[in-house]
C-alpha cells in the first residue's frame, strides 16, 4: 500500500511540475499575476507529494518491506535502524529521489521565501526549475523507480554494501545534493533573466544568496566525503581522483568563481554576461556529475552501452538542458547590457583573475575525467589519468591563483593600486618568508618545494589578517575604535577572510600529509611493538566480537611516548556474513591536528596479523580548511545586505542603478 | 585606457592563461597516463622494462605466495598468458584468488610485474571494469546466478588504492 501510495504521489508531483513550467510562462506572457502565482503554488504542493513519496521510501526500508524491490537489495532486517534510512540513498533509485526530493525542496523556498522578487521573474524562474523537475521524475518514473514490487517477497534483503554502512556516508549524499542541486537556482535565475531580456545588480543580490547556499553546502559535502573515504576505505588516502571525486569538484569550482563573479555584478554591474553563463555552467556540470555517476558510465562503457536505457535517459536531459541554455545564451546574451568599465588592475580585475584560473583549473579537471572515456570509445585504449596528471596541470593554475587572493580583496572597486597593495601585505609577505625558513631549517626529507607551498598558505592566512587588521586600522589606532570597527565591519568581509583563510589552512594540511606523512607496514603478533614518528604502539591482543549484522576482529593497540601511556587503539575487520565481504575499520587518534592510523591486514597462519600504521603530521587541517570556508560562506550570508533583501530593479533598464551600496 | 583597450588586455590575459593550461595538459598527458594491459597485451605488445602500466586479469587459484615481511607474489592470467607479479604491503579486503585484480607497476629485467599498487573496487562482486572487458572480449565471461554477471557495476565508490 504504501509502495504504492509513494509511486502515486510521485506521479501527481510529475503532474504538478508539467504545470509549473508552462503555466506561469503563459502567465508572464500574458501579464496574468492569476497565471504566474500558480508557479508559487505548485512549487509548494510539488515539495510536499515528492515530500510524500520520499518518506513512503523511508518508511518502507524502516518497516523492511522485502516486496519492494529496492528494500530487498539494499536492505536487512538485521541492519541498525540508522542505516536503514540512510541506505535509502545509498542505492541508484533512492539517490535519485532524494535528488528530485532536494529539487523540489529548493523550488519550494523560492516559492516561499521569494515574494520581494518581481512577480514576472519568479514565474520565470519556477518554471525553469518545474522544466528540470519534470524532466528527472520521468527519469526516475521510467527507468528507477524504487517502488517496484518483487511477485514472490523473499524473507531477508541482501543488505546495504557494508562500506556504505557508516556515518559519513550518511550525512555525504545529502550535503552534496544539497549543493549539486541547489546550484539549479542560480542556473534558473539565469535562464529566466535570459528569457526576460533583463538583468540588472539586483538580480546578482537575488542570486547570491542561493548561489552562496549551495556552495556552502558542496564545500562540507565534498569534505566530507574525503574525510570518509580517508577512514573507511583504510588506505589512509584522502582524495584519489577519482571520476567520482572530480565529478563533485567541477562544480566546485565552477560555483567558486560564480560566487566570485556575482559579486563584480552586484557591487559594480559588470561581468553579467560572464556571471549568466558560469550559473549555467555550475549548474551543466552538476548535471554531468549526476550522468558520470549515475548512467554506469564510469564503472564501463561497455555497461553503458548494453543497458543503456539511464544512461541515455540522462544523457539526453543532459544535452537538452545544457545544449537548450548555452542556445538561448548565444541567442539573447547580446541583448543584455554592458556593464560598468573597470582598470585591469582593481577589485574587478582581481575577481576576473580569480575566475579565469577557477574556470581553467576546472577545465583541466574536466579534460582529465572525460579524456579517458572519450578515448575507451574512440580508440578502444584503455587508459588511466591519475594523479600525476592532475598534480601537473591543477597544482600550478592553483599556485598564482592562491598568490592572487591576499591582493584581491585589498584593492579597490575601479581601479586599484598595485603598489599600494603590495606595500599593506609587506607583512603577510614576511610571515610567509619566515615561515618557509622555518619549515626549511627544521625539517629534513621530503619534496624541496613543500616548505614554499607551506608559505605560499602562510602567506594567504596572513593576507586575510591583515586585509582585517587594515580595515579595522588595529594598530593605528586605539584598540577600543578598533573593535568597534570591527563589530561595524560588513559580515561578507568577515566571511571573506575566514573562507580565505581556510583555503590557507587546508593548503598546509595537504602539503604536511604528503610531504611528511610516516608509515610503518608488518606482520605483528601480541606483545609486538612497532615505533613510529616517536610514538610506541604496543598490541595487546586480538580479540572476535559479534555486531549486529557482522562479526568483527578487533586488535587492541596501546600508544605511548617515551614511556608515558597516551591511549588505547581498536582498529578492526569486519565481516559481513549477508554479502560475504568485509571492512577495514581504521583507529585514529587524534593528537593535536595530527593524527595516528591504524588499519589492519590479514591473519597469517602463525597467528601474526599484518599492520598498517601511519602518522599523518596535521592532516586534520586538510578538513578544518573547508570547514573554515564553509563558516566564511555561513557568515557572508548573514550580511545584513542579503538579509535586508535586494533594492528595486532598475525600472528603466538604460540607466545604471545608482541606488546601490557603494563600494566597500 | 579605452573599452576596447581594457577588453583587448583582458582577452589577451585570458588566452595567455588558456594556452599556459592548454601546454600544462598537453605535457602531463604524454607523460603521466598509464595504459592497461593484460598479461596477453603485455606478451603481445613487447612492454619494455620499467615502462610502467596496468595489469590486470584473474588471480591465478594456489599461486598467493606468502613471504616475510609483507612480501606477497601471486600470478595473474587472463586465461591466454600468465604473468608473475610481487607485491609489498598488505593487499586490499577483496584480494583473492580465483577473483580480478589491477595492478600497477612495472617489469623487472626477468619479466616479473613488480607492483607498486594495488587496485581494490569496493564491491562484493569485486571486478575490475578493465578486467570485466577484457575477459569479455575473450569470452570468458561467467554469469553469475539470477541472470547477473558475476562482475556487476557496483555501487559509485571511489576506488581505493594501497600504495607502499
Amino acid at each position: 500500500m504504501i509502495a504504492e501510495a509513494g509511486h502515486y504521489a510521485l506521479v501527481l508531483a510529475l503532474a504538478l511540475a508539467l504545470i509549473q513550467s508552462t503555466v506561469p510562462i503563459v502567465g508572464a506572457r500574458l501579464r496574468d499575476p492569476a497565471l504566474m502565482n500558480v508557479a508559487r503554488s505548485t512549487a509548494l504542493a510539488q515539495l510536499l507529494f515528492v515530500g510524500l513519496s520520499f518518506v513512503a521510501l523511508v518508511t518502507l526500508h524502516v518497516t523492511s518491506d522485502f516486496s519492494v524491490a529496492n528494500v530487498f537489495e539494499n536492505s536487512h532486517s538485521m541492519k541498525p535502524l540508522l542505516y536503514k534510512i540512510t541506505g535509502v540513498w545509498g542505492n541508484h533509485e533512492g539517490s535519485m529521489l532524494l535528488w528530485v526530493s532536494i529539487l523540489a525542496l529548493f523550488g519550494g523556498l523560492v516559492a516561499a521565501f521569494g515574494n520581494n522578487l518581481p512577480l514576472s521573474l519568479r514565474a520565470h524562474v519556477l518554471a525553469v526549475q518545474g522544466w528540470i523537475a519534470a524532466a528527472f521524475y520521468l527519469f526516475i518514473l521510467i527507468t528507477s523507480n524504487p517502488f517496484l514490487r518483487i511477485a514472490n517477497p523473499p524473507i531477508e534483503g541482501r543488505d546495504l554494501n557494508p562500506v556504505l554502512q557508516d556515518i559519513g556516508l550518511a550525512v555525504h549524499p545529502p550535503m552534496l545534493y544539497l549543493g549539486y542541486v541547489g546550484f539549479s537556482i542560480s542556473f534558473s535565475f539565469a535562464v529566466a533573466a535570459l528569457i526576460e531580456g533583463r538583468i540588472d545588480a539586483a538580480w546578482a543580490r537575488w542570486v547570491r544568496p542561493w548561489t552562496l547556499v549551495a556552495w556552502i553546502f558542496l564545500t562540507l559535502g565534498i569534505a566530507m566525503g574525503s574525510y570518509w573515504a580517508y577512514y573507511e576505505l583504510g588506505w589512509g588516502g584522502w582524495w584519489f581522483w577519482d571520476p567520482v571525486e572530480n565529478a563533485s569538484l567541477m562544480p566546485w569550482l565552477a560555483g567558486t568563481a560564480l560566487l566570485h563573479s556575482a559579486v563584480v555584478m552586484e557591487k559594480r554591474n559588470a561581468l553579467k554576461v560572464w556571471t549568466i553563463l558560469l550559473a549555467i555552467l555550475t549548474f551543466s556540470l552538476s548535471l554531468l556529475g549526476t550522468f558520470l555517476v549515475r548512467s554506469g558510465v564510469l564503472t564501463s562503457v561497455h555497461a553503458f552501452a548494453t543497458d543503456p536505457t539511464r544512461g541515455v535517459f540522462i544523457l539526453l536531459i543532459l544535452c537538452l538542458f545544457i545544449g537548450g541554455s548555452l542556445t538561448l545564451y548565444m541567442w539573447r546574451a547580446s541583448a543584455l547590457k554592458q556593464g560598468g568599465l573597470f582598470a585591469p588592475i582593481s577589485r574587478e580585475g582581481a575577481l576576473v583573475l580569480n575566475n579565469l584560473f577557477l574556470t581553467t583549473a576546472c577545465a583541466t579537471v574536466f579534460i582529465g575525467t572525460l579524456y579517458p572515456l572519450a578515448l575507451e570509445v574512440l580508440t578502444g585504449d584503455k587508459i588511466s589519468v591519475g594523479a600525476p596528471f592532475f598534480n601537473l596541470t591543477f597544482g600550478p593554475l592553483f599556485v598564482p591563483l592562491l598568490l592572487a587572493v591576499p591582493f584581491g580583496p585589498l584593492l579597490a572597486w575601479k581601479r586599484g593600486d598595485l603598489a599600494g597593495v603590495a606595500q599593506r601585505l609587506m607583512a603577510a609577505g614576511i610571515a610567509a618568508l619566515v615561515a618557509i625558513a622555518m619549515v626549511w631549517a627544521w625539517t629534513s626529507g621530503g619534496a624541496a618545494l613543500a616548505p614554499l607551498a607551506i608559505g605560499l598558505a602562510v602567506f594567504v592566512i596572513a593576507g586575510a589578517v591583515v586585509d582585517l587588521v587594515e580595515r579595522t586600522s588595529l594598530f593605528r589606532s586605539p584598540f577600543a575604535t578598533a573593535m568597534r570597527r570591527a563589530r561595524g565591519l560588513p559580515r561578507s568581509t568577515w566571511g571573506t577572510a575566514f573562507a580565505h583563510a581556510g583555503v590557507g589552512v587546508a593548503l598546509i594540511g595537504i602539503v604536511c600529509e604528503t610531504t611528511w606523512n610516516s608509515e610503518y607496514i608488518g606482520t605483528m603478533k601480541p606483545n609486538d611493538v612497532a615505533r613510529l614518528a616517536g610514538y610506541q604502539l604496543k598490541l595487546d591482543d586480538i580479540t572476535q566480537r559479534q555486531g549486529p549484522n557482522f562479526r568483527e576482529m578487533l586488535a587492541q593497540f596501546t600508544v605511548s611516548r617515551d614511556g608515558d601511556k597516551i591511549s588505547v587503539m581498536t582498529p578492526s575487520k569486519r565481516s559481513f556474513t549477508t554479502r560475504g565481504s568485509s571492512t577495514t575499520e581504521a583507529a585514529l587518534l587524534s593528537r593535536g591536528a595530527s593524527q595516528l592510523y591504524i588499519s589492519l591486514g590479514d591473519t597469517a597462519a602463525d597467528g601474526g596479523i599484518a599492520v598498517r600504521i601511519y602518522h599523518k603530521p596535521l592532516v586534520l587541517l586538510i578538513w578544518f580548511g573547508p570547514v573554515l570556508m564553509a563558516f566564511g560562506g555561513l557568515l557572508s550570508l548573514s550580511d545584513r545586505r542579503l538579509r535586508v533583501g535586494a533594492p528595486k530593479p532598475a525600472k528603466i533598464a538604460s540607466k545604471p542603478p545608482r541606488a546601490l551600496q557603494p563600494a566597500e | 585606457m579605452t573599452r576596447r583597450q581594457r577588453r583587448l588586455t583582458l582577452i589577451g590575459g585570458s588566452l595567455a592563461v588558456l594556452a599556459i593550461a592548454a601546454a600544462l595538459v598537453l605535457n602531463a598527458l604524454r607523460d603521466s597516463i598509464v595504459f592497461f594491459s593484460t598479461p596477453t597485451m603485455a606478451a603481445e605488445k613487447h612492454v619494455p622494462v620499467g615502462k610502467r602500466f596496468r595489469l590486470g586479469g584473474m588471480v591465478e587459484q594456489g599461486s598467493l605466495v606468502r613471504g616475510d615481511n609483507l612480501a606477497i607474489s601471486f600470478k595473474v592470467s587472463d586465461g591466454g598468458a600468465t604473468l608473475p607479479v610481487t607485491y609489498k604491503g598488505i593487499l586490499p579486503d577483496l584480494f583473492r584468488e580465483g577473483q580480478g585484480v589491477v595492478a600497477e607497476g612495472a617489469l623487472d629485467a626477468a619479466g616479473v610485474f613488480k607492483a607498486d599498487t594495488v587496485l581494490a573496487k569496493h564491491d562484493e562482486n569485486y571486478m575490475p571494469k578493465e578486467v570485466a572487458d577484457a575477459l569479455k572480449k575473450q569470452g570468458r565471461w561467467q554469469e553469475g546466478s539470477g541472470g547477473k554477471p558475476v562482475a556487476t557495476q557496483g555501487a559509485s565508490n571511489a576506488p581505493a588504492s594501497v600504495t607502499q
